[in-house]
């Protein structure tokens, strides 16, 4: 087959070979960064004053809670190059943040939760942060809703590719709406991180462990991008001179 | 004269690679028939052009002009018939050809009536959709085919369900147009009883670019 | 024949008028959101008490989100009909901008669900304790409201159209992005009832509604156009 013309920017082989190569690239820092932030964090770094003990959960809540946010924003950006530019890899790579993404936004609701037990008393309280968490967790699986429900691939992916921009334009208003909300309602909030000077050895391997996270992403974004482009292209014929 | 020329249409359905690298063109007066069997792309090449399908690529040019088939003078020139004929069930046959050609110019309800007249849908024009057999409403969108006067029919299947009587007018309205000195493209296996110097035939499936 | 192009606003005029036309001639449809609207309501005062002082408390959640329901259960079936006999793909092809005629369907949508949901609250406001004077401001506010929620719901219907079945997946789309508009329009009623000012969530709730009627029928003609691929 032609491969030229038919996708004229960023080829499936291409691409699948790059990702191979980059994959260790990021998954060997995430893991030692990750490693390095976890003694940090649960060894080395002083208790809370306020929290105590309880606020090393933060060490994974934090990073989740950020890249929930930040994949759907990649995932909703590759979603627009495939559409704009007609690049169905770019397709693939929303197609593979969006299970990522929903994974990492239920880690951050249930560290949130666990957070929320020895802060407030109980597993849940109505916080603006866990509560917009909650809403981007059911625009990820709209999003893979929607993928799962339509048959045929391409339409699968134009359609979901507006709604991921569609839902882009809306969080902020969704956070902002929710924030306000809050505001009104005066419900407790405790996960107020921005003290103004955080001790070094506690921030440190929070920085740390939010570079390993993303760089974690990084990776497995990479791996699964390889499974959906090994899926798509089955029929193709360089498939099989790449498996042999 | 308007014109019609493809080049270079390769268009995917799923994995499959269903038309490739087809081209042809159509000069006015002229009626393309496409053929092939079942599945080898007929619908599929006439919602391409009607621009309803996003093709892999294309080279479409129109009276002269390079154009995407998404372009809106290019969809005002053009007339398409699909499966379905678009007859809202409640409205009687001419508030359905009023409104479907009414949506893309100007008509008066003579002209309507006239048109219904043409298709032999005169009996009918005022009965609703939800009462008339299937042969029946494809005469009602052949009234909104002719009276829109596109230059380019894009037509598919056109005689379906239609009795012999229904055929005949399908081939009459295609000579008249063609008279007229518009372009035809119709995905159909009837004889159109045209003259071969207006009559050409776009084999589809194999490997096909026979016009 | 000398054919004159229908202009786009005579053709998104022809859609609005088509639309208000075919739903007169059908009652049922047009009713059924209403129905679900009240008993949605009705329900609370006989899940959770008959005291109106505590009705009047939960009042402005009740009402939106019953308004928010009922709005998406009448959303399933506009574009259903349009691309199961063929006239979405003749909207494709008529050289009419599909911007301005989703424009059309859209406050057709709200004309016939949204507006009347609107006129019918104050009613279920009385059932639910909200005092006579408050009703003024949750017309407002609602009127406001389901504008955005037609043209949400105009995008998520658009996106559904290839999915069988669709209409659970519709209401997953699409209530997540309805959050504001309850959130605000819920709290513009609040204020209506406890009688102080609602200016500051009724320019949010039209904050979004320009927000929506800008954005909201490029994105479900963009959807539009996929479905019918």
């Amino acid at each position: 087959m032609n491969w030229t013309w038919f996708h004229r920017l960023g080829s499936p082989p291409h691409i699948y070979r790059i990702a191979g190569t980059l994959t260790p690239w990021f998954a060997w820092p995430a893991g030692l960064l990750i490693a390095a932030a976890l003694y940090g964090g649960l060894v080395l770094a002083p208790p809370d004053y306020q929290q105590g003990e309880g606020f090393r959960i933060l060490y994974v809540h934090a990073p989740s809670a950020w890249l929930a946010v930040m994949i759907y924003g990649v995932m909703a950006s590759a979603a627009a190059v495939g559409l704009i530019w007609r690049m169905k890899v770019a397709h693939a790579v929303a197609a593979s943040c969006a299970g990522v993404g929903a994974w990492f936004t239920a880690v951050s609701l249930l560290t949130g939760m666990l957070w929320g037990k020895p802060m407030w008393g109980t597993y849940w309280v109505w916080d603006p942060r866990l509560t917009a968490q909650l809403i981007l967790l059911f625009l990820y699986l709209g999003y893979m809703g929607l993928r799962a429900g339509i048959d045929d691939l391409g339409r699968a992916d134009k359609a979901s590719a507006v709604l991921a921009i569609v839902g882009v334009v809306n969080i902020p208003i969704i956070r902002y709406s929710v924030e306000w909300w809050n505001s009104i309602h005066q419900a407790p909030s405790v996960m107020k991180m921005d003290r103004p000077s955080m001790p070094f050895d506690m921030l440190a391997p929070l920085l740390m462990m939010l570079l390993g996270f993303t760089l974690y992403f990084a990776a497995v974004m990479l791996v699964r991008l390889r499974a959906e482009i090994l899926r798509r292209e089955r029929t193709a014929s360089w498939i099989r001179e790449v498996l042999r | 004269m308007s014109e019609l020329s493809v080049k270079n249409l390769h268009v995917f359905r799923g994995e499959r690679h269903l038309l490739r690298g087809l081209g042809f063109e159509v000069p006015a007066g002229c009626c393309l028939q496409v053929v092939g069997a079942n599945g080898t792309g007929k619908t599929t090449l006439l919602r391409v052009l009607a621009g309803l399908l996003e093709p892999e690529s294309l080279e479409l040019t129109f009276r002269g002009q390079r154009i995407p088939p998404r372009d809106p003078d290019y969809h005002a020139n053009l007339s398409y018939l699909g499966h379905d004929p678009a007859l809202k069930s409640d409205f009687t046959s001419a508030e359905n050809v009023s409104f479907n050609v009414g949506l893309r110019r100007r008509v008066a309800s003579e002209d309507v009536q006239s048109a219904l007249i043409r298709v032999g849908a005169a009996k009918f024009s005022d009965r609703p959709v939800r009462a008339l057999s299937a042969g029946q409403r494809r005469r009602v969108a052949l009234a909104s085919l002719w009276l829109t006067g596109a230059s380019l029919w894009l037509l598919d299947e056109p005689a379906t369900n239609l009795d012999v009587a229904g055929q005949g007018l399908v081939a009459s309205l295609i000579q008249e147009h063609l008279a007229d000195g518009g372009l035809v493209m119709a995905a159909t296996h009837q004889d159109l009883g045209l003259p071969p110097n207006q009559c050409a035939t776009l084999e589809i499936g194999a490997r096909g670019v026979s016009a | 024949m000398t054919a004159i192009r229908t202009s786009t606003i005579a053709a998104a005029w022809l859609v609005l008028e088509r639309d208000l036309r075919l739903a007169v001639r059908r009652p049922a449809q047009l009713i059924q959101p209403l129905v679900f609207f009240a008993v949605v309501t009705l329900l609370f005062p006989l899940g959770y008490t008959p005291e109106l002082g505590k009705l009047r408390a939960i009042a402005p959640g009740v009402l939106w989100v019953a308004a928010l329901l009922a709005s998406m259960l009448a959303l399933e079936s506009l574009f259903r009909e349009d691309a199961a006999d063929g006239t979405l793909e003749q909207f494709v092809v008529s050289g009419q901008p599909l911007v301005g005629l989703m424009a059309a369907k859209t406050l057709a949508h709200w004309l016939l669900t949204g507006l009347p949901l609107t006129l019918m609250a104050p009613l279920l406001g009385i059932a639910l304790g909200v005092p006579v004077v408050a009703m003024p401001g949750i017309l407002v506010a609602l009127m406001l409201g389901t504008i955005t929620l037609s043209l949400i719901g105009a995008v998520g219907a658009g996106l559904t159209l290839g999915v069988r079945r669709g209409g659970v997946l519709l209401s997953l789309l699409t209530l997540p992005l309805a959050v504001p508009v309850l959130i605000f329009g819920a709290r513009a009623t609040e204020l209506a009832i406890l009688g102080e000012s609602q200016i500051g969530p009724l320019y949010l709730l039209s904050a979004l509604a320009v927000l929506g009627i800008t954005l909201a029928p490029l994105a479900a003609a963009a959807a539009v156009r996929i479905g019918l691929e």
